[in-house]
């Protein structure tokens, strides 16, 4: 996995509560059997017209917000299905942080999979960002992991963000959570031995 | 010793590692497999050269892109061919017990898990399906994960978490008449909200969740990620034993009786505390209906559909707007002068015997509306079989309704079953999000009592006065 360890880059501003992951990725992209080229289908039903065409009310398609790597969204981002295609998907597009009040968590746990920082921010913060993000679309953000900060460059917005120690290790030397689990083996199979086979509470 | 919840008791029974600070290694006694989370994830196995660690407590079927018609049609979808054959191919090769298409067994995950006797109570279940939720109602800790973490318990049989923290939903009180579990669960969403329960595994307690049947207690820990929970389980009892007893893969003869003992001991102990408590009076619960664009939008079917306005937080008055304008619903319309186009009885969450046999007991001797097009989907193989020998098939296709083969049909479209854009369909499935059951169409969760009764009168009804 690639680590995260900071990213200075544009902000795409989405002003909406409770985005899920089939707006994210709707199902009829999910049939692939890759985990890459997921980016060209994000946020599709709202992102393309009937006819294929770009909807140029969409925030994807305004001028300004190409190359983005911060997406901004309203509380409760990513519920919905487990989808990982999700993640994926904003990862393909270009994006390395979500910056949202809160995250459903599956979605945020199939983020760290991914080298994708989800950022937890005051519902204030985040608005204040999108307001900025959405009057000038070459606004900026610094999202740095080691030092736990978010910070724009006029430095008028200054945050801190809280994680889980172990979460930000990962991310920050892209470490791969089987490996570190495949070293447990001998763990494992003690567990096992004491359950007997089948597994279980009552039959092991 | 102190009192625990029953989530606790599972949690700490299968703890292989834990260090401060880290998320704890657990066990995983059951893993689900699908077409649609899994084959990125044997992928990274070949990649990496390793194995499934416990192909025995491993099962994978067929039900995503499966379309629902006769078995002996062709799949027309290539690309959906190509996912069902990757299933196949890996399942062969990594030694994976596999209920294809074309097998007796069968049938939409979550619904063969129990039906087959893999579910019990106490056991850690996971999958690659945020509605794994529902094999809680045995009184199982089950969770939808997703598919680097597929990978990850295919590889070690473990899972890293984050302990979740606890939450108590009590339904105090009988049910009133024509409230069925669907009802339940739309009016909790409703009353938390469809992150209310995020970071939390819920427990169901209560008069109200006692008195149902497994279906009923299946179809509430279903939908229990609508309201942003990451498990949902009910205690097991006399009901639970008695579904499960005598089927495939559960202790048989004396070994269950000593099963039961110990199942029984899973409760949570009096004094035990929740992180989070929340009580509804089971007899204020009416049918609900949902009317906008996620789980936790819903109104009994006596209310009407919200007025933007009348929501003092701007998030909420702008997703309550956009949601009506995308269901091409005014404001404070009747819920009953919705008219509808499609009807749709099944999948994971409804598309269980006693949700046919309800369906069926409703349109006996009636007609689907001419302006409907309405479809019953069993959710397995066994359950078609069960419906055809109760003669349940006959009095719904006599009713006008289209009797289809086992899979997940219409929740989510990723099979030929979708609706055609500005399509309006009544659904007993779980989710109503935009575009979920097709692009542009307008989805209404409901229970298969209100389902079928729509169908045949083309609107929404109460069911209590059918």
């Amino acid at each position: 996995m690639e680590p995260f360890v900071r990213v200075h880059g544009g902000v795409v501003p989405m002003n909406r509560v409770n985005v899920d992951t089939d707006q994210i990725i709707p199902k009829q992209f999910l049939k692939r059997v890759e985990r890459d080229g997921f980016g060209q289908f994000l946020f599709n039903d709202w992102r393309y017209n009937a006819d294929g065409s770009d909807n140029p009310e969409f925030i994807l398609n305004k001028p300004g917000y190409e190359g983005a790597d911060i997406l901004v969204a309203g509380r409760n981002f990513g519920c919905g299905s487990s989808r990982e295609h999700a993640p994926w998907a904003l990862g393909d597009y270009g994006f390395r942080c979500v910056i949202a009040p809160s995250f459903a968590d599956i979605f945020n746990g199939n983020c760290f999979q991914n080298g994708i920082l989800p950022v937890i921010l005051p519902e204030e913060t985040v608005q204040q960002i999108i307001e900025k993000a959405e009057k000038d679309p070459g606004y900026k953000l610094h999202v740095d992991l080691e030092a736990q900060r978010v910070w724009d460059d006029s430095e008028e917005v200054v945050a801190t963000f809280d994680l889980e120690p172990f979460r930000r290790y990962s991310l920050l030397n892209g470490l791969d959570d089987i490996g570190l689990t495949m070293e447990r083996e001998d763990d494992i199979s003690k567990f096992e031995s004491q359950r007997g086979i089948h597994g279980g509470v009552v039959t092991g | 010793m102190t009192a625990k919840t029953m989530f606790e008791k599972i949690w700490d029974a299968h703890i292989v590692h834990e260090e401060e600070g880290q998320p704890s290694l657990i066990y995983i006694d059951l893993h689900l497999v699908h077409e649609v989370t899994s084959p990125q994830a044997f992928d990274g196995l070949r990649m990496s050269g390793r194995k499934v660690r416990r192909p025995d407590l491993t099962v994978a079927t067929m039900d995503h892109n499966t379309p629902t018609w006769d078995l002996s049609q062709p799949i027309l979808d290539p690309i959906a061919v190509t996912q069902l054959d990757y299933l196949e191919r890996n399942c062969k090769e990594f030694g994976v017990t596999l209920y294809d298409r074309f097998s007796p067994l069968q049938g939409i995950v979550h619904i063969i898990g129990p039906e087959q006797g893999h579910t019990q109570p106490g056991k850690t279940i996971v999958c690659g399906d945020s509605h794994t939720s529902t094999h809680g109602a045995f009184g199982a800790f089950a969770m939808g994960i997703g598919t680097s973490e597929v990978e990850h318990v295919l590889a070690t049989q473990t899972l890293r978490q984050f302990k979740p923290k606890t939450m108590e939903v009590r339904i105090d009180g009988p049910l009133p008449n024509g409230v069925s579990a669907k009802d339940v669960i739309l009016a909790i969403i409703g009353k938390i909200g469809i992150a209310g329960a995020t970071g939390h595994v819920i427990e169901y307690t209560g008069e109200g969740i006692r008195q149902l049947s497994m279906e009923g207690r299946m179809t509430v820990c279903n939908m229990s990620i609508e309201g942003g929970g990451r498990a949902g389980m009910v205690a097991p009892d006399d009901t639970t034993f008695e579904y499960m007893r005598g089927r495939a893969n559960v202790p048989q003869g004396s070994d269950f009786d000593k099963a039961i003992e110990e199942w029984r001991a899973l409760a949570t102990d009096e004094g035990a505390v929740f992180d989070k408590v929340v009580i509804i009076t089971a007899s204020e619960i009416e049918p609900h209906v949902s009317w906008g664009t996620n789980p936790g939008m819903v109104a009994p079917v006596t209310g009407r559909v919200p007025n933007p306005d009348s929501y003092d937080d701007e998030g909420d008055r702008e997703s309550v707007g956009r949601a009506l304008d995308y269901m091409g619903l005014e404001p404070d319309t009747r819920i009953e002068d919705i008219t509808l186009d499609r009807v749709f009885i099944g999948s994971c969450t409804n598309g269980r015997i006693e949700d046919i046999r309800a369906a069926a007991a409703v349109a006996e001797g009636k007609k689907v509306a001419d302006s409907v097009y309405a479809m019953v989907v069993p959710g397995s193989a066994a359950i078609k079989a069960q419906a055809e020998d109760e003669g349940l098939d006959k009095i719904l296709t006599e009713a006008g309704f289209d009797w289809r083969v086992a899979g997940c049909s219409m929740c989510l479209g990723m099979n030929p079953d979708i609706l055609d854009p500005g399509e309006r369909c009544a659904s007993t499935s779980n989710r109503n999000f935009e575009g979920r059951q097709g692009k542009g169409g307008r989805t209404h969760l409901v229970s298969p009592e209100m389902a079928a009764a729509s169908a045949i009168a083309g609107h929404f009804v109460d069911i209590r006065e059918w």
